[in-house]
């Protein structure tokens, strides 16, 4: 059966149907892993055994009529950033080579207790530093549609493992673009939500006021299935956002008529490759058919997003990642001479280049006499570019651009400048840096890569966003392309 | 803005990281590049902004002062490098 082929919602139908069994389904993913993983290195700990037994405790709650509903017993993978009771978590990271985490985050309770089976761990770029996971411990990710490009970062092996339809579905996390960047260059479905909306409890820290966790799918239906199970409130999160969860799935299907789609002006300017500007521009045609209304919007100091994160997020992380110290979990030096050295050879040896850089930025921005000339006149800027945000919103419903500057590039073609790497973020960074929930979705291809359109929403605009990335998916194709090797 | 050899070994010092001489040339140049680039903030009047934290205000919220947190120390400690008697070691630190 070609049961990878086919969408959450599909899976679960069919489960619901009894065409197939959660074991059936558990099983042929794992051969999908075990065939194709060697060749994409998505995965950095397989528990298939874990799966199995799942999968059967699925099959048997169906049998007794105790489903827990629409997920029970549909296969899935983590994100390896996401703490797994029993289960080695490593972040992408040498310093957590050794971690078997002795307690599951919030995002890994809530999708057991919906019933999904979990085949494992994916890869991602260290402490999910990175646009290409090329930054991982666990080696490069390759892009399923052509495996000399990146897929992407960081959340590169989760939205690989999608594109190539090994697991039908991941999480990720998105700090600066790790969800909706990969998720464009893999040709999926990828939603960060809200800041607050899922919890961050059990998610290793890189910069905690930009964290969020959020899905891969091939739809956004399905996106916003599994979204609807990870979001809410979390008491031990001390930022998630104490509202009710809207209903995700049952407004899709609203018509986009008499909406207005913003799209702006600064994200179609130069140093848009013209391929993704002439996928993007169709899309946007497509919504115009669909009944939205497109109008320019200005973005002011949206320009300064990647300068205000490289000062904010590099701050954020000096301070969450002075927690690995050789004493308390991972990686130690041998024979430390003293408590200095200890801490120095530990953090040398555990983290990788683009850590310690990143580790040593936030150092300086936060450092006696630079604080206030680097780390508060980012945030000063944070503001301006949020309150641009806001602004827009209150003409706009949607906002619409490309996800990319560009189409994946080739493994090991940016790694030299870091600044080149951060560039790639250019048009996702700053929705972070608001607080907004964005998707990307596929809206065309070029030389055989596929392209992404980014849509942002308003603050806790899950339901709309989502809607908006369905009723594009009701009349185009792109989100169904299924790379040629992995069909 | 540009950083020299020595600014980089203070920054690696606080940030309590080893790094060899012949990295130090390699962070050197790399970090003054980002800085480089961050410097486009200079452009921004930003007098009377104030600094955003949470992008949606959010404020710490505070609970009531019980116990949350069952002990389980056996637990934790289980990834630790080096215990005894449920305590992590580390090198003297007093003579």
């Amino acid at each position: 059966m070609t049961w990878h082929t086919k969408t959450l919602t599909e899976l679960s139908n069919a489960i619901a149907a009894r065409e197939t069994t959660s074991r059936e389904l558990a099983e042929h993913f794992i051969a999908r892993v075990e065939a194709f993983d060697g060749e994409l290195n998505t995965f950095v700990t397989r528990t298939f055994d874990a799966a199995l037994a799942a999968a059967d405790a699925a099959d048997a709650r169906r049998a007794a009529g105790e489903s827990l509903g629409p997920l029970d017993g549909l296969p899935f993978a983590h994100k390896d950033i996401f703490c797994t009771k029993g289960v080695k978590t490593t972040c992408g990271s040498k310093m957590l080579d050794n971690f078997i985490s002795p307690y599951d985050a919030t995002v890994v309770e809530k999708l057991q207790a919906a019933g999904m089976v979990c085949l494992g761990k994916t890869n991602m770029d260290e402490f999910a530093m990175g646009s290409s996971n090329e930054t991982s411990y666990y080696g490069d990710v390759k892009n399923p549609w052509n495996t000399s490009k990146v897929p992407g970062g960081s959340s590169g092996g989760s939205a690989s493992a999608v594109g190539a339809r090994l697991v039908p579905a991941t999480t990720g996390t998105d700090t600066g673009g790790s969800i909706r960047q990969p998720a464009a260059f893999c040709g999926i479905t990828g939603i960060k939500p809200t800041y607050g909306r899922v919890s961050r409890y059990g998610m290793i820290a890189f910069a905690s006021s930009l964290d969020q966790a959020g899905v891969f799918a091939t739809t956004a239906e399905d996106a916003a299935l599994m979204l609807q199970a990870m979001s809410g409130f979390d008491e031990r999160d001390s930022t998630s956002i104490e509202r009710p969860v809207d209903d995700l799935v049952t407004g899709l299907g609203e018509s986009l008529a008499g909406k207005t789609i913003g799209l702006p002006k600064q994200f179609f300017a130069d140093g848009l490759e013209p391929e993704v500007k002439d996928a993007v521009d169709a899309a946007i045609n497509e919504y115009k058919n669909l009944g939205a209304e497109v109008k320019e919007i200005d973005l002011p100091n949206i320009g300064l997003s990647v300068p205000v994160y490289y000062v904010v997020a590099p701050a954020e992380a000096s301070a969450n990642l002075s927690r690995f110290d050789g004493v308390r979990y991972g990686h130690r030096c041998d024979n430390p001479e003293d408590l200095t050295d200890l801490y120095k050879r530990t953090r040398a040896e555990g983290f990788g280049d683009e850590v310690k850089r990143r580790i040593m930025m936030g150092t300086y921005a936060l450092s006696s006499g630079y604080y206030d000339a680097y780390y508060i006149k980012a945030q000063k800027i944070r503001r301006l570019i949020r309150d641009d945000f806001l602004k827009a919103f209150e003409e706009v419903d949607l906002i619409a651009g490309p996800t990319t500057p560009g189409l994946p590039f080739g493994l090991g073609e940016q790694t030299d400048d870091p600044v080149t790497m951060y560039l790639n973020d250019i048009f996702t960074i700053g929705v972070n840096l608001a607080g907004l929930p964005g998707m990307s979705i596929p809206v065309g291809e070029a030389s055989g890569l596929p392209i992404g359109l980014q849509l942002v929403g308003k603050h806790f605009g899950e339901a709309e966003l989502l809607n908006a990335a369905h009723q594009y998916q009701q009349v185009t194709d792109w989100h169904k392309a299924i790379p040629a090797a992995f069909q | 803005m540009s950083l020299d050899i020595d600014a980089v070994k203070n920054i690696a010092h606080l940030a309590r990281i080893d790094v060899s001489e012949k990295d130090l040339e390699t962070y050197t140049k790399d970090l003054s590049n980002i800085l480089d680039m961050v410097d486009q903030m200079n452009a921004v009047d930003v007098t009377g902004v104030e600094p955003l934290s949470n992008a949606l205000d959010a404020t710490q919220r505070l609970r009531a002062d019980v116990v949350t947190e069952t002990n389980k120390r056996e637990a934790l400690q289980a990834n630790a490098p080096a215990t005894e008697d449920g305590v992590f070691l580390v090198p003297r630190v007093i003579e």
